[in-house]
């Protein structure tokens, strides 16, 4: 009985948070399991109930969309470090006007989560797309209901690129919009687009690749118009420099870059420093497996694999936070 | 009534000539560990309410502390960057959405009741309450479901025609002023409707059926239609038990947390026109819950809970005293 459970325990490991990242975990964790015969049971409990868990030591990784400042970090003992890059869309239900061929920029996008830009014809919008004929349509403004670490990139996007947002609204899982109907989660978000003509919404790339909605170009901060796109994704991450940022602590939203995507997020997986070496070391084992074997896995599902540099600043990191490594 | 209590009675006073009744002692200890169970199962019952309020009212403390109780019931702000927070938009939401549910609910309640109880043939009886109390057997994720897929999209073909004709009425046309979206408070009170039908018909049509039917055929007799006898004469003799029913269905109502979710809009503003999105207190915790992070946060969101089980004690005390009112009026009358 002992012996089995003592079997049980070194060849399953638990973790829990983020729904954003789960495509990814589970995806790499049923290969991993076909490899080592390691399970790694995730549950997408949500970003903030993944740190609630890693804090009280109930599983041995703890995943958010949000990072925990370094400080917040210290206090709890706790490590954190980034898992994929991915990013956001801006979706749109307009008439006649194809996947692509809006243009939108993030202070306008900003006028309209505020509700100030009211009309798809308004000047600054026509200004964007010059020879695109624009409906003299009302504009609806579709965000997520429920607490989200999109809302939160999207938002901490925003608060770049308008100070007002920054100062009347802010960035965090849910916020208080000044307009719109929100949807439960990206279904929902996507389903209120898909019905209401005129609407706005944003959605996770990953999202994009099942339904099909039309998706927006973005001016990004180089001053290009960009599509989403996994390697924008990735020039979001290689713009960064992870390697300095204490804790990885750095947000992916406009970067510089020629291509890159300025509505790019990550998700962080959080450990315990307390925790039993061995059970650290597994969850770094199955991350560093999919760091280097899961690449072509994370594409298929809308997640850019890291920069090799940022996978060798996070071996340095657990060496010196742990003092041990994978 | 007092005529069958003495009947029963007299039923249990001849039992003893039975040679092989058991003893009397027998019977004692057996009364006395039936009370005992009965005794503990009350109690069970009433302490998880207690315990229930206790925790929450424990939970919610630090929100308490912070915002006050009547600051926090009248504030609309609910802002989790700033850590401010008000309930008001979600009371006002649970309350507008459950009272659309109980306008159009209540009269398809009593209609399905009488078709059931006194038009419908007999055969016919039976397949129809099943059916209709089959609707309380799909899980609300369903509602909520069909409700954004099937019905919003209908519903928002039907919008236009609703704000056409009702919005250009002064006064009641605030209500129906907005973009045809299919979803927001109305659509979430229609589809709270169809889930509390199947518990209000069914109580209304089982105490129809207990009328005693000399009364019923009485008022045939005497040239009523069914109208008349189902208006004048069951109505008023079962009132308060169909007073009963529709505040079961109310409470369904208020406590609705998926259905809504996916259909009201979730917009933390309020909004005059029923068209417009809304939020309830179980959608705001649907939505908000998995992702709370600080403490004040978590706090304020057991606290809309502790708000919505007052809210629904209000309404429990507000049914007990109107049939208390009625039940006198009755009494008097007769």
């Amino acid at each position: 009985m002992l012996c089995s459970v003592v079997a049980y325990a070194a060849t399953s490991v638990t973790g829990a948070g983020s729904t954003w990242v789960y495509p990814l975990v589970a995806k790499w964790s049923s290969a991993y399991k076909a490899k080592t015969g390691i399970q790694i049971n995730y549950q997408s409990i949500g970003s903030g109930g993944g740190i609630a868990q890693i804090k009280a030591g109930t599983v041995a990784f703890g995943a958010s969309d949000m990072p925990l400042k370094p400080e917040a970090l210290k206090a709890a003992g706790l490590i954190q470090f980034p898992t994929a890059v991915a990013g956001e869309d801006l979706v749109y239900n307009l008439p006649g006007i194809k996947p692509l061929q809006l243009v939108l920029s993030g202070p306008v996008v900003a006028d309209i989560y505020f509700g100030k830009i009211k009309k798809w014809n308004d000047s600054a919008i026509a200004k964007l797309n010059p020879g695109l004929k624009l409906p003299n349509m009302n504009i609806t403004v579709v965000h997520r209901s429920d607490g989200s670490g999109t809302t939160f990139t999207f938002c901490n996007y925003l608060s770049k690129v308008s100070p007002e947002w920054k100062e009347k609204v802010g960035a965090n899982t849910s916020v208080s919009w000044p307009t719109g109907v929100g949807g439960k989660g990206n279904e929902g978000v996507a389903s209120y687009v898909q019905r209401i003509p005129g609407s706005i919404g944003y959605v996770e790339y990953a999202y994009i690749l099942e339904s099909h909605l039309a998706d927006a170009r973005m001016i990004n901060r180089d001053g290009k118009a960009v599509a989403p796109s996994l390697t924008g994704f990735q020039d979001a991450a290689a713009h960064v420099d992870f390697t300095k940022a204490q804790d990885f602590y750095v947000i992916l939203t406009d970067h510089k870059g020629p291509d890159t995507w300025p509505i790019s997020g990550c998700t962080w997986q959080i450990l315990r420093k307390n925790a039993s070496k061995d059970q650290n070391q597994q969850v770094m084992k199955f991350f560093l497996w999919g760091f280097e074997y899961g690449q072509q896995q994370a594409r298929s599902i809308g997640f850019g694999p890291l920069p090799p540099s940022t996978v060798a600043a996070i071996q340095t990191y657990w060496k010196n936070e742990l003092g041990y490594g994978e | 009534m007092n005529g069958s209590d003495t009947a029963v009675r007299i039923d249990i006073g001849s039992a003893p000539a039975d040679p092989k009744a058991p003893s009397r002692s027998w019977r004692l200890s057996g009364d006395f560990l039936f009370h005992a169970a009965a005794v503990v199962a009350t109690l069970l019952a009433a302490g998880a309410l207690f315990a229930t309020v206790a925790a929450i009212t424990a939970d919610s403390w630090l929100s308490i502390k912070t915002f006050g109780v009547w600051h926090f019931i009248t504030s609309s702000a609910w802002n989790p960057v700033t850590q401010t927070f008000g309930a008001f938009p979600f009371i006002i939401g649970t309350l507008v959405s459950s009272t659309i549910a109980m306008i159009l609910a209540v009269p398809v309640s009593f209609g399905t009741a009488v078709f059931i109880s006194e038009i419908a043939p007999y055969w016919m009886r039976r397949p129809i309450a099943g059916a209709v109390e089959l609707l309380a057997a799909i899980p609300s994720i369903v509602y909520g479901l069909w409700g954004l897929i099937v019905f919003a999209p209908i519903f928002a073909q039907v919008e236009p025609w609703i704000s056409n004709t009702f919005g250009a009425i002064p006064g009641i046309g605030l209500l129906f002023q907005g973009p045809p979206m299919g979803i927001g408070m109305l659509t979430a009170g229609i589809v709270l409707a169809v889930m509390i039908l199947p518990y209000i018909s069914s109580i209304m049509r089982d105490v129809f059926l207990a009328v005693p039917s000399s009364l019923r055929e009485s008022a045939y007799a005497l040239g009523s239609t069914p109208w008349e006898v189902a208006w004048n004469i069951m109505l008023p003799y079962t009132r308060s038990a169909v007073i009963g029913g529709m505040f079961l269905g109310l409470g369904r109502a208020l406590g609705e947390t998926m259905a809504v979710t996916f259909v009201i809009g979730n917009s933390n503003m309020i909004s005059s026109s029923l068209l417009m999105p809304g939020a309830t207190i179980p959608s705001v915790l649907a939505n908000e819950f998995t992702e709370a992070t600080t403490p004040l946060y978590i706090s304020s969101l057991i606290y809309l809970g502790l708000i919505l089980i007052a809210v629904t004690l209000v309404v429990r005390l507000l049914a007990v005293l109107l049939i208390r009112r009625l039940g006198s009026r009755e009494g008097a009358s007769i």
